[in-house]
């Protein structure tokens, strides 16, 4: 796959742009959000169909009761608000409200990772995968970039149940062309670079640290494959278990229950013979900071991400 | 089915809480209290106001009703098997292995609307459909029963906000006031204080009735869907928890406990 890092580009205004889209092609889209509509950017949604958009206010888990409501009238549901309060505050209306009954709800999470920056750790959602993943019927996908972003929520209305939609506050680097390069395949892994010395996976808006990082072991003579995870889960077990025998998961999440502890199941449940380091947040609370300097200070830049690998690779 | 007499609906609802105390007796698991409180209520609605057809029982006009405090799951589960939304025999199933009648309503069970049974979930439901059914056109109405207990989920007052502030007249609640919850007296437990202004404050109209007098019943949920200003509308139901069988009545040991084979015989005995 051919891959190209770009201009900078925010994955919530994907998902803003795309819902405008949906409305016009579905006319029983509808859109909650929880007074966040300008950061996670449903109100582009709310002025082109204010009809069919729903402020539930600074109250989370009625919004997610809301949105089962209403898909058993038969619509297609988006309910948005930072990834915080989108899956930690309504954890249980989402459990046991929409996926138990398996609705047609999305939950379209922004602002996800320690790249919230400035807001600091009650604001860092670094555990979403974690307790998303672990409630049945749910579907866990954190785009790549803003043209991976477009498609996935154009994908996610397609789908019928629930899915959790994980994006970043940021803009960041682009990785395709368009949205036809980006086109979201779902519960497949991408490999957008070739490698036989090890395997680094990737997900969400951290993805072009590790290309970066890959470029900096190459310098250094180690060839590494980069894969990108979008579907966390189903996670792509053969993409796993095709990979190098030294594998790296790299993460805006908690190292527990994220990508890479969904790797590590694969590679213990298959008995593969593969080494994984988790790289992402070591089971601790965030700070605030520039986003930026956040992923030196957590070691989630490509310099820290090609030393830690380098130190581990032997 | 409008034109039902009280007389029938008295019948009714002997047939329905003989088949809550055999169902909760069989499991030896269940919630008989809040199950024989809400009866009167659960079968003046789906016999004497709902339109409901069990033969469609997804119709898209047809009238919705959100069992918000789930765990009285007998309560609809009997109307719904009476009415032929699926099998009697099922209740005798209920909560065990393998069975269609989950401890908790489940939307796989034909004629029930939500997954209820975390509590103070259901009335943001009946919000969303209110609101669903709004943006619809439909001419229907939703309603929702919640535990006086149920009140203290802060969900509940989130829902009412929202209820108000989108002008939901096609929703109406019950809260079914037996004053008793598992630890003990509301009062003693959480205090709720007054509940009927509480929803008075959040935009609702709220009547209080005898949740056990049909003429009540029926004359209010009438007046109730009459009045389409704009205003959702909360039913306070008085009850008594565990109506209708003698040990049972205000007792908050029944509340989620099932009867020993003997007090099963006699509630059933009672009940005949």
């Amino acid at each position: 796959m051919d891959y190209k890092i770009g201009d900078k580009k925010a994955m919530r205004n994907a998902y803003g742009e795309t819902l405008v889209e949906l409305g016009k092609e579905y006319p029983n889209l509808v859109v909650l959000d929880s007074d966040l509509s300008g950061s996670t950017k449903t109100a582009m949604f709310a002025k082109q169909y204010p009809d069919r958009f729903f402020n539930a206010g600074i109250a989370e888990q009625n919004m997610i009761g809301m949105a089962s409501g209403l898909s058993l009238t038969g619509k297609i549901v988006f309910a948005s608000s930072f990834a915080m309060f989108a899956s930690g505050r309504p954890w249980e209306q989402i459990r046991n409200s929409v996926a138990y009954a398996n609705l047609n709800v999305k939950i379209a999470a922004t602002h996800s990772g320690i790249t919230v920056g400035e807001d600091g750790a009650t604001h860092q959602m670094t555990e979403d995968i974690a307790i998303m993943r672990a409630i049945p019927n749910m579907i866990v996908i954190a785009p790549s970039d803003y043209y991976e972003a477009k498609s996935v929520i154009r994908w996610s209305a397609t789908y019928d149940g629930p899915v959790y939609i994980r994006m970043p506050r940021g803009d960041t680097e682009t990785i395709f062309k368009d949205e036809e390069d980006a086109k979201f395949a779902f519960g497949k892994a991408k490999i957008i670079k070739d490698g036989k010395d090890l395997t680094i996976i990737a997900t969400g808006e951290i993805i072009p640290e590790a290309i970066k990082a890959s470029e900096i072991l190459k310098e250094k003579g180690i060839d590494a494959e980069v894969i990108i995870m979008a579907t966390i889960k189903p996670i792509d077990e053969q993409a796993v278990i095709n990979s190098n025998d030294f594998v790296v998961s790299v993460e805006d999440h908690n190292i527990i229950g994220g990508l890479g502890g969904a790797i590590s199941e694969v590679i213990a449940s298959n008995g593969l013979n593969k080494k994984l380091l988790r790289i992402g947040i070591n089971d601790e609370f965030g700070e605030s900071g520039k986003a930026n300097e956040l992923l030196k200070y957590y070691k989630l830049d490509s310099e820290s991400i090609a030393k830690k690998i380098i130190e581990e690779f032997k | 089915m409008d034109n039902i007499s009280i007389d029938e609906l008295k019948t009714i609802s002997k047939k329905i809480r003989y088949n809550i105390v055999k169902m909760i007796g069989l499991a030896n698991s269940g919630h008989p209290g809040g199950s024989l409180s809400a009866t009167d209520i659960v079968v003046s609605l789906y016999y004497g106001i709902m339109n409901i057809d069990p033969k469609n029982p997804n119709k898209k006009d047809r009238d919705r009703f959100v069992l918000s405090k789930g765990h009285a799951s007998p309560v609809i589960y009997s109307v719904l098997a009476e009415l032929g939304f699926f099998d009697k025999e099922e209740l005798w199933r209920f909560r065990q292995t393998g069975g269609l009648l989950q401890g908790h309503p489940n939307i796989k069970i034909p004629g029930i609307e939500a997954n209820t049974g975390s509590l103070g979930h259901g009335i943001s439901v009946a919000v969303g459909m209110a609101l669903g059914c709004k943006l619809d056109k439909l001419d229907n109405m939703v309603y929702t029963l919640l535990g006086d207990g149920e009140c203290q989920e802060g969900q509940v007052w989130e829902a009412a906000m929202a209820a108000s502030h989108y002008k939901l007249d096609n929703l109406i609640g019950f809260v079914d006031r037996n004053r008793l919850q598992i630890d003990g007296s509301t009062k003693d437990v959480m205090c709720l204080g007054d509940i009927s202004e509480k929803f008075k404050a959040f935009g609702w109209d709220v009547y209080e009735i005898d949740g056990h007098d049909y003429n009540q019943i029926i004359n209010t949920i009438n007046t109730a869907k009459s009045q389409k200003n704009g205003a959702p509308k909360m039913i306070i139901a008085n009850t008594i928890k565990g109506k209708g069988v003698s040990f049972m009545e205000d007792n908050v040991a029944f509340h989620g406990k099932a009867p020993n084979k003997e007090e099963l015989k006699q509630a059933l005995e009672e009940l005949s």
